[in-house]
Formats: C-alpha cells, structure tokens, sequence
C-alpha cells in the first residue's frame, strides 16, 4: 500500500545503507516493543531446535528402520500410559510425535526460507533488468508478472507441484519433494518483489548519478547493485518478511491438502493431515501438537514483520 | 448441446424436494461417489454395486450369497456344451415403462463386451447372443464354460429402445470426448429408481413402487453422498446426519462401538491382501531384478510381522490369511493357510545367500485410495523391509496414478486387494491374476510371471464343469502359488460398517457389498 | 476513456490468453493422457488410434489453437473421472462456492470494519493493542487449522452445526441456493467463519491504516470544530473516506477467496468447485483441472480489470499516466 521509500537525491553509498538498517533507530523501536523482541525470541528459539533436531531427539522419524510398530499410539508422558522418552506421544506408525515435530518444522522453515531468497533472488535480478533497461525486456517481464498475477497464488503452487510431482519418476521423488515445493512457492511471488525494485530502477536510471556513471563506463550490472538496489531495500525486507510466513503457511497448506511432503518425511502440514485422520478418534496428540508449533511459527513470524513495518515506516513515526 | 444439459440437471434436481417429506430415505454416507450412471462405461465394483439398486442381471445372489433367479426365471446348457438358453421373466418393466424382453438382453450382453468397454473382462466368455422369442435368448460362449452365472450376477440389463433412442447403444467413449446419456441417466428394472445425480454431492433414489419382486425393503428411498475424509465420516454419523456408512474407519470404532447412537457392524470381508513382485530382468530404476529369485521373495516375507500389523495397524480386526483366497471361497483348503513364523536373521540370511547387495533400492507401489489402511500398512511394510536391510521407495497416490504404472510395469513391488468379485470362485484369481499374461489372462499379472504348469491347470479348470473336479485342478494350482511365494498374503481386510438406530435391518454381506434392498428402518415404518 | 477501456480489455484478453497456453501446457506436460484413460485390458493398437482420434498426433500449435477455440466457446471436454461435460460438472458447483464466498466476504465486512474503526480510533489504547495481537494471530493460523479446531468444537463437542456438506438446498432455474433452508444455514456457518478469519484481519488492517490518515486530514479537523459529535466524525465523516479502498480490496479478493474456498472446501466435504478442483488434482483428471485455471482466472482478470476501469473513471490522471507509461513502454 503506502510503503514507497523516500528516494533520496544523493546517490546513497551501499554501506551507509546497511548501516541504517543496524543503526539504533531501528535497535531502539525493537527493544520498544516487547512483542516484538518476545516473538524474536521465540522464533530463535523454535529455529535452533529445529535445526539441531538430529541432536536432540530420541528419534530419527525419517529413518524407516527406526520405527517400530509397537510403539504405537503411546499418549503424551503425562497420561497415565505414556512412556519415556515419547514425550509428546507417538502416532499410529510408532513415530516420536516430539522428534517429528522438530524434524517436520526443519523442513517448513527450511522451505520458507529457501522460497523467500529464491523469489528474492528471481524478483530482485528481474525487476531491476526491467526497470534499468526498460523496452522490450521490460515488457516481456512484466507481462509475464501480469499473468501470474492474475491467478491465485495458491493455485499456481497447487499446480505446479502436482504437475512435478505427477512427472517425475518414483526414485526422484521423495529426494525432489522439498525443492519442488520451494520453487512451487517461488514462482508465484517473485513479482512483488520485481515490481517494486522496478518502480524504484526507473525513477533511478534517470537521476543524474546514474547518467554519470554510465558516462564514465561503469558497468550497468554495478550500477544496478550498488545504486538502486540498497534503494529499495527496506520495503523488499518488510515483504520479505511477511513473506517468509507466508511461505511457511503455503508450504502446510499444500503438505494438507496432500500435494506437499509425502507421509514418510512429513512437514508439519503433512502431520496435521495424518493426525486429521484420527480426530475422532482419541488420538488428539497427532494433530494438536504439530498444530501448536506451525501456528508459533508463523505467528512469531508475522509478529516480527509486523513490527518491521511500523518501524521502518516513516508515516507512522 | 450445452444449455440442454442445463435444462435437464435442472429438471432433476428440482424433483427433489418432493421425495425429502416422505418417511423412510436412509442417508448413506460413502467413503467415495460412483464414477458414472453408466455400470459400463466405468469398471469398477463400487459403481456397479451401487447400480445394482437400479439396474438388474439376468441372475442375482440371495441373502445368503447363493445365485438365484432374477430377470431370468430358468436356464439350461443346450447339447452343443457351448450354448445357454435363458427363460425370461415375463412381466417386468423398466423404470421408463417399457416392458423387458430378449432384446434388450442381447442389446446389455452386446454393450458389455463391446471393445471400448472397460467392462468385458468380466464377461470373457461371451461370443454372441439369438433371440429366440420375446422370453427366450441363447448365449454362445467360446467354449465350456462353468462360471457363466456367477458373471452374469453383475452384468446390468438395459432397456434397448432407451438405449437406441438416446444413442448411448455403445458404452460412453472417452476418446470422443462427448458425454454419454447414460452417464446422467439410468432406466433401469431394479428396486430403486434414480431421482437425481449431482456428482461428488448426492445422488438421490426412490423406490420403484412397479417393481417385480416383493421388496424385502421398507425404504421409500436413499441418498447416496460421498464423505471421503474418515473423521469427517465419523462425526457426520454420531450427529445423525447420515444414517449409515459402508467404510467405519477401524480406528474409530471404539469410539463408534461406545455412542449409544451407532451401532457397529463388523466382519472379515473377503477381499485378500497381497504383495506382487517383479519377475522382470530388470527394476523400474533400470537396476538388475533380484525378485525373481525365490530366496528373496521368502525373505521378505519372513521380514513381515503379520501378527503386529493385524494388532496395531488393522486393530485386530483383520485376518491373517497364507492362502491367496478367503476361506468361503470355493476352493480354499486350510492346508493353503499357513503361514511362516517372523524370522528377521533368517530372513537376513536369505538375503545374504541370494546376494542381494545391502541397501537395494526398490519401488513400493500403494494406493491413497485402495484398501482398509493401506497407507499405514504400506508404510509399516516399508519399516520392517529397512529393518531387513533394504530400500524400499514408498510410491503412494491415487489409483488413477498408479494404475498406469502398475499395468505397464513401471513399477517394482505392488498391493493388490482381491475378493474373487463378482465370480465369488478362486477361478477369479487365478485366470485374471496367476496366469500368464496372454489376451484375456493375467490381466491383473503386473508382476510379468509366468508359471507353464499353473497355467496348465488354470486352463484345465476353465472348461471344467464338474465341481469337484474344478475345484481340485484350482486347489493343486494355489499350491503352486504358495510354494513359490508368487505374491506374499497379508490379510483379508476388516470390514466396517456402521448405522445409526433408524436403521433396524441392514445385512451384513461378506462381499462388502451393501444390497438396501433388504434394508429396514425404523419400528413400523 | 474509450481508448482506455480497449486498452485494458486488450489487455486481460492477452493475460487470458496466456493463461490459457499455461493450462494447454498441463495437458500437455501430465504424460501420456491415452495412459490415463484406457483401462487396463487395452492392447497397443486401441491406445494408437485413440491417441489418433484425440488427436494427439497434431502439431503443438494446432493443438493449441484447438485447446482455445473450444475453451472460448465453454467447451473443455468431458472429465476422464466421471466421464461427465466439465463445464456442466463446473456449473453445478459454482453456486456453493459463490454462497460460501460471498457469505465470508459479508462477515469479513461487518466484522472487519468496526473493528478497523475502533483500532484507529482508540489508538494506543489497550483495547487496541489487544484487537492489534488478534489479528496478527488471526492471520498467522492456517485455516486449515481454524477448520479443523472449528468441528471439533461446535460439531464434534457441542453438536451446534453440521461438519460437512451443504445440508438441504433449493434449485432457483440452474442455481442451487443453501440460504432458504435452516440446515442450508447452519451448514454455512463453520465454513464461511473459517474462510473469513483471514479476509476479516485483512479488511480490518486497511481500515485502521485508512482511518489513521483520514483522522489527520483537514475535513476531519473541520468537522470536529464545527462541533459534530465525535462519534458522527469517526463513523460518518472519516469511515466514508475509507471505503472505497475497503471496496477495492474486497473486489480483488473475492478471486483469491475463491481459490482459498479449496481448502475450506477440503476440510468441511463442501461440494463446490474447489473441492472438485482438489479431486481432480489427486485423480489427475487434467480437463477439470485445465477448466478450473481457467474460470478462477477469467473471473480473477474480469474483477482486476473492472477495479482499473472504475478508478480510471474515478480519477481520470490515472488514465493519462497508464496511457503514457504503455506509450513510453511500447
């Protein structure tokens, strides 16, 4: 909506700008806001465990050989039969709820994180080629922006990972799933990003620092790197960050509806569409518990970009 | 061409607020829709089951599985051993008002064996039909041939007028790309006729009040929706909102077995589950195939704890089997039903001495949408076979994905699930399954086998007509099954049905086939 | 004006085009169609001349042109699955998917707004800061989740509504309507709750931000100095500045809601096209699918192109600065 830059006259250094985004402006609105460090804080602390899941869980859920059918169904340690070390329970396969957990929020942020920087990466490369050189490519670009545009996000992730899905052969599979998914999520969202380093690229290439650089033959990819780029990074990085729960969510939701990670290395969609099954029927650690995480992930997520916005929005300071 | 199509749903569907105040309409909640009106357009037994409320066969099973008359009143095999004359019912309507007569009989025989229908495996012996009278027709088949009627229990009779008049003489071409009038519309002679058809929501029946037979049934009609997520299924049945369904997911039936506004109808259905290998030289990966070695197949069958999956995964609510069919099936003996004790080192050492290479990777193909648990029990399969010292690659997904690689082998090591329906013999399996694969046999031979002194006595108990005798010739074939480990047995599969107290009669069939026509509701009525 | 209107409908047909050479690209990239419908007694003779009569031995391009003159004229064959006109399949449910769309777009109005209003109002307040944390919460639970938690609460453990399907309808000509009946109702309760907790955040978030600026502008000022209530300000003189980028917005979502409506649709079996749409996914039934790209982004573009169009009309420098930046672009 309202979140153009302020497109400063002088060219801008790129370490300048970096040092803006550390500087104690920002710093200070962070250590204002106690939601904000809160959900840092627990993002930290659910991306730490995640990522040392193969230390600190009893269990490797994706390891076949590791599960064993009679420990099936065991309730979370606090009822009356649970057991140790099966601290949240195990489902119906004999699989550590606790330790699949931690694996399936592995792969969801591992997935939100790499769709971010690979839509990033696509947005970024592309909106500045079309804003900087304009014409044709420009045109080409954007058109194909427009089209993607004009179709649900979430029915192009749909798509695109059934199609892979349904194309590829068995053995490739289980190894392709989670890049499939990170692109499937990718495609659709490049073109934020594109768009407004676009927007910024063309008022840019005609200021004056840019035609004297052309003039004296710096490159244009230079120009484009350490001139407009730093430009517009402050909304990209607030996009980029509600984008990452975003991701995660897109990534559940495909996982749920079951064109996402297959049941043997289930993501926490993937979790919560098995444990869906058993709703009824007293079984309610299965889903309760991957429920719980993905919502404190995204949640923790969102509240951190949320605060990002209003802090890096000058209208509201 | 499309409004017409408008119209007409909408003809249908307004007719349905009439039938909605009368009193007995059992709402029954399936775990999925039919594909079609049309029984042969569409292979597959759930369909016709349903159908069969609508269309007859020239014979039908009673209450007690046994064949008895229907729209034919007697048969008999004419000296030439290839030709049956069939007396017909005299009498009886179709839904349309036409009146039923050997034409519309060879018309139904010439429609199901016609080339493009997915259907005319289930009628392999049918040559051509003579009408000889209005009440008359002979059928020729190509050869002697014992099991005629147990196949024609499921084959539909179409009204032939109806079928000329709507140009819907042939089953519905998918290669035309144009709908089939019988894919929307049924005319049938059965108990029941088709008010209204909205797929994957509802499909709503009525009675037929000029129906032929007595009606067993107090059902003034049903509605058949599909309610494919199991919790779903289950709160739709505790709320009342469906009075009965065919698939209680057997995790939940203690829930289910404790409301007082359930009850549980529980049995071993028929259909035996099995594991298929590849005997081709090499795996879907392009690797070479170790499956053909028998020391591997034994392997890992003495790799699967079958007690702990009847325990955990079927809740105990399955059956072990050894042998290939279930024991009411003609041609079971219980020497077939042994089976060998969980032995993982010795498996090990089977392996070992086959040479198969530590950590083989293998495809393991299974269905979403296939047998009672089949994602759990696939899975639980592919545990125990790491434990072995292997790879299997769990491939599961709807049947409509894995047909084609099932069928083109493209894939490694299967499920396959099979009641010996509608032929109710171990004939079923043995022709369509364990023979060879050549022309009408071992159509469902996904693994490529081919066993010379099998096919011998498969071939012999094909034209077979003493019972006894048939009955051996298949019995001494199984054996040949069972010794080589050509597919591996799990279970037959629990079946669960489920109703609420408004249904007072609902017979459970080992065949898993719901039959509403002996369906009774409430106290009077 | 007229130029304009030519221009973005050139536009939208040209995107719609493209879109429809995506969905042709789906056809083609699933296999081998023949594959999927032959069954398994099939010999290699039957599938050549079904691939033959398919035609899918033409050339790419005549295949494509094929794929789109049918497409105009509503034609996308027959489903593999169901053997049934998809058009017709899709039809019939497009009714509950419109209801459920349009009942969640009510309640994320009528919900969304106040509340936009009073987080604006009442900013900083403690009561704001609380509305504030809910909908950060509300836009971070998968409605999948929501869904689920909503069944088994009120169906599962109170037994208040149904969990799935559309309870008892009412055909009106071709459309079947769930609105006049009570258990057509009730059922459209849970879903559309669950589907609005998303859009209701989302309305709310652009009231707020909306209402923030509107409180700050003179007409505002003037207002309260004339001495009308506070209350009449807020809700009369500020709220009506917000709305039509409320209206905006809620135009362009419906598009995204009916394609969020699939997962809705999943978790409580509503029978409308969504749901179809996952079925034909998991069976791979490619002409359902290639028609349900194609609708949800006709509809998409057609509601895309009427908000440009309006606010062109609206404000007529945003006609000149498109006309120029396509000039200065071609």
């Amino acid at each position: 909506m309202a979140d153009r830059t302020d497109t400063a006259p002088v060219a801008p250094t790129p370490t300048s700008r970096l040092a803006r985004l550390r500087d104690s402006d920002l710093w200070y609105s962070f250590r204002a806001h106690p939601s904000a460090m809160f959900a840092a804080g627990l993002l930290v602390v659910l991306a730490l465990t995640a990522l040392a899941a193969p230390w600190i869980t009893p269990q490797n859920p994706y390891d076949l050989a590791a599960l064993e059918l009679w420990n099936s169904e065991i309730p979370p340690i606090w009822s009356p039969q649970g057991q140790w070390p099966f601290v949240l329970g195990t489902d119906v396969q004999g699989r550590d709820i606790f330790s699949a957990i931690l694996y399936g929020s592995r792969i969801s942020l591992i997935i939100g994180f790499a769709s971010v920087i690979l839509a990033l990466t696509v947005g970024l490369s592309l909106g500045l080629i079309a804003g900087y050189f304009g014409g044709w490519i420009d045109n080409v670009i954007m058109r194909v922006g427009d089209v993607l545009l004009s179709m649900p996000f979430i029915l192009i992730a749909i798509l695109i990972s059934a199609i892979a899905t349904a194309s590829l052969p068995t053995g490739l599979k289980s190894a392709l799933a989670a890049p499939i998914l990170i692109v499937a999520i990718a495609v659709p969202s490049w073109v934020q990003y594109a768009r407004t380093v676009r927007a910024s690229a063309m008022v840019e290439r005609k200021k004056e620092y840019v035609q004297a650089a052309r003039l004296i033959r710096v490159k244009s990819w230079r120009i484009m790197l350490h001139h407009i780029l730093p430009n517009t990074l402050t909304p990209i990085m607030v996009a980029a960050t509600l984008n990452f729960g975003l991701a995660i969510l897109s990534e559940a939701t495909l996982s749920f509806l079951g064109v996402g990670m297959p049941a043997d290395q289930p993501s926490l969609g993937t979790l919560i569409r098995i444990g869906n099954q058993y709703l009824f029927s007293g079984l309610w650690w299965i889903v309760v518990f991957p429920a719980i995480q993905l919502c404190l992930i995204v949640l923790s997520v969102n509240m951190i970009g949320d605060w990002l916005r209003d802090a890096l929005n000058p209208k509201l300071n | 061409m499309k409004l017409r199509h408008f119209l007409f749903v909408t003809a249908a569907t307004s007719a349905l607020a009439l039938p909605a105040q009368a009193q007995n309409i059992l709402d029954w909640g399936a775990n999925r829709d039919i594909g079609s009106l049309d029984p042969y357009s569409f292979g597959d037994s759930f369909t016709i089951n349903v159908l069969n409320h609508v269309y007859e066969g020239l014979v039908r099973y009673d209450r007690d599985l046994a064949i008895e008359p229907a729209l034919a009143t007697s048969w008999e095999i004419l000296d030439d051993q290839v030709t049956w004359r069939f007396t017909l019912r005299e009498g009886v309507t179709f839904h349309n008002g036409n009146p039923f007569t050997a034409e519309d009989v060879q018309a139904s025989l010439e429609r199901v064996s016609h080339e493009t229908s997915p259907l005319k495996g289930n009628l392999p012996a049918y040559v051509s039909s003579k009408v000889v009278d209005d009440y008359t027709i002979d059928v020729t088949l190509n050869g002697t041939y014992p099991l005629l009627l147990n196949d024609l229990t499921n084959i539909h009779i179409f009204d032939r007028d109806w079928l000329v008049d709507n140009n819907a003489e042939l089953p519905t071409d998918i290669g035309a790309g144009v709908e089939g009038y019988a894919t929307y519309n049924a005319n049938g002679t059965g108990p029941f006729i088709v008010e209204s058809r909205q797929p994957e929501a509802q499909t709503v029946f009525t009675v037929n009040p000029d129906w032929w037979d007595e009606a067993q049934h107090n059902l003034d009609g049903f509605v058949l929706r599909p309610v494919t997520s199991p919790a779903t299924r289950v709160a739709a049945l505790l709320s009342g909102e469906i009075d009965f369904t065919n698939d209680a997911p057997v995790q939940d039936l203690p829930r289910l077995e404790a409301s007082p506004d359930v009850n549980v109808l529980e049995g071993v259905d028929l259909r035996t589950v099995m594991i298929g290998f590849p005997f081709r030289e090499t795996l879907a990966s392009g690797e070479p195939n170790p499956f053909a070695d028998i020391r591997v197949r034994e392997a890992m069958y003495k790799a699967i704890d079958l007690q702990l999956i009847h325990d955990r995964i079927m809740r105990g609510k399955s059956r072990i089997a050894g042998a290939v069919v279930a024991p009411p099936i003609p041609g079971y003996t219980e020497d077939l039903d042994t089976i060998p004790a969980y032995d993982l080192e010795g498996a090990q050492a089977l392996l070992a001495e086959a040479g198969v290479p530590e950590g083989l990777s293998f495809e393991f193909n299974c269905l979403s949408d296939g047998l009672v648990n089949e994602e759990q029990f696939c899975q639980a399969l592919a545990s125990m076979w790491s434990r072995l010292g292997l790879e299997p690659q769990l491939d599961v997904a709807p049947r409509a994905v894995q047909s084609p690689k099932r069928t083109g082998g493209k894939t490694d090591v299967y499920t396959l699930g099979w009641a010996t329906l509608p032929m109710l013999d171990s004939y079923s399996p043995l022709i369509q399954i364990f023979h060879s694969k050549e022309g009408n046999s071992g159509v469902f031979n996904w693994g490529d086998w081919s066993y010379p002194e099998l096919d011998a006595l498969v071939q012999a108990a094909g034209s077979e007509l003493d019972l006894d005798t048939r009955l051996k010739l298949q019995n001494d074939a199984m054996r040949i099954i069972k010794d080589n480990h050509i597919m591996i047995p799990l279970h037959q599969q629990p079946m669960a049905w489920a109703v609420t107290p408004a249904v007072s009669d609902m017979p459970l069939f080992p065949d898993n086939k719901p039959r509403l026509w002996f369906a009774r509701m409430g106290g009077d009525g | 004006m007229l130029a304009f209107l030519l221009k973005r409908t050139a536009n939208a047909a040209f995107v719609m085009l493209a879109v429809a050479f995506l969905a042709f690209l789906i056809f083609r990239s699933f296999g081998d169609p023949v594959e999927m419908m032959v069954n398994e007694q099939a010999t290699q003779e039957d599938r050549a001349e079904l691939r033959e009569r398919l035609g899918l031995n033409d050339g790419f391009f005549t295949q494509y042109v094929r794929f789109v003159t049918n497409a105009v004229q509503g034609d996308f064959g027959i489903s593999y699955r169901n053997q049934q006109d998809v058009m017709v399949l899709i039809a019939e449910r497009l009714p509950a998917t419109f209801e459920l769309v349009l009942v969640a777009t009510v309640i994320s109005l009528v919900v969304g707004i106040p509340l936009g209003v009073i987080t604006a109002v009442h900013r900083d307040s403690r009561l704001a800061d609380a509305l504030q944390l809910t909908s950060i919460v509300g836009v971070s639970l998968p409605s999948f989740v929501v869904g689920i938690l909503l069944i088994l609460a009120f169906s599962v453990t109170l037994g208040w509504l149904p969990a799935f399907g559309r309870g008892e309808t009412v055909d009106i000509g071709w459309w079947s309507t769930g609105l006049l009946t009570p258990s057509g109702r009730a059922a459209l309760v849970l879903p559309a709750v669950s589907l609005s907790t998303f859009q209701i955040t989302l309305v709310m978030r652009l009231v707020r931000a909306e209402m923030l600026e509107s409180l700050r502008a003179d007409y505002v000022k003037f207002a309260r100095a004339r001495g009308v209530p506070r209350r009449r300000v807020h809700w009369v003189h500020a709220l009506r500045n917000c709305l039509m980028p409320v209206i905006t917005l809620t135009g362009m979502q419906i598009g995204n809601l009916i394609a969020f409506a699939l997962v809705t649709e999943t978790v409580f079996q509503w029978p409308g096209m969504g749901l179809l749409f996952i079925q034909a996914v998991t069976f791979v039934d490619i002409p359902v699918m290639a028609a349900y790209l194609m609708l949800v982004s006709f509809i998409f573009v057609v509601l895309n192109t009427i908000v440009d169009v309006t606010y062109a009309w609206v404000d007529p420098r945003l006609r000149d600065d498109t006309a120029k930046a396509g000039a200065s672009n071609g």
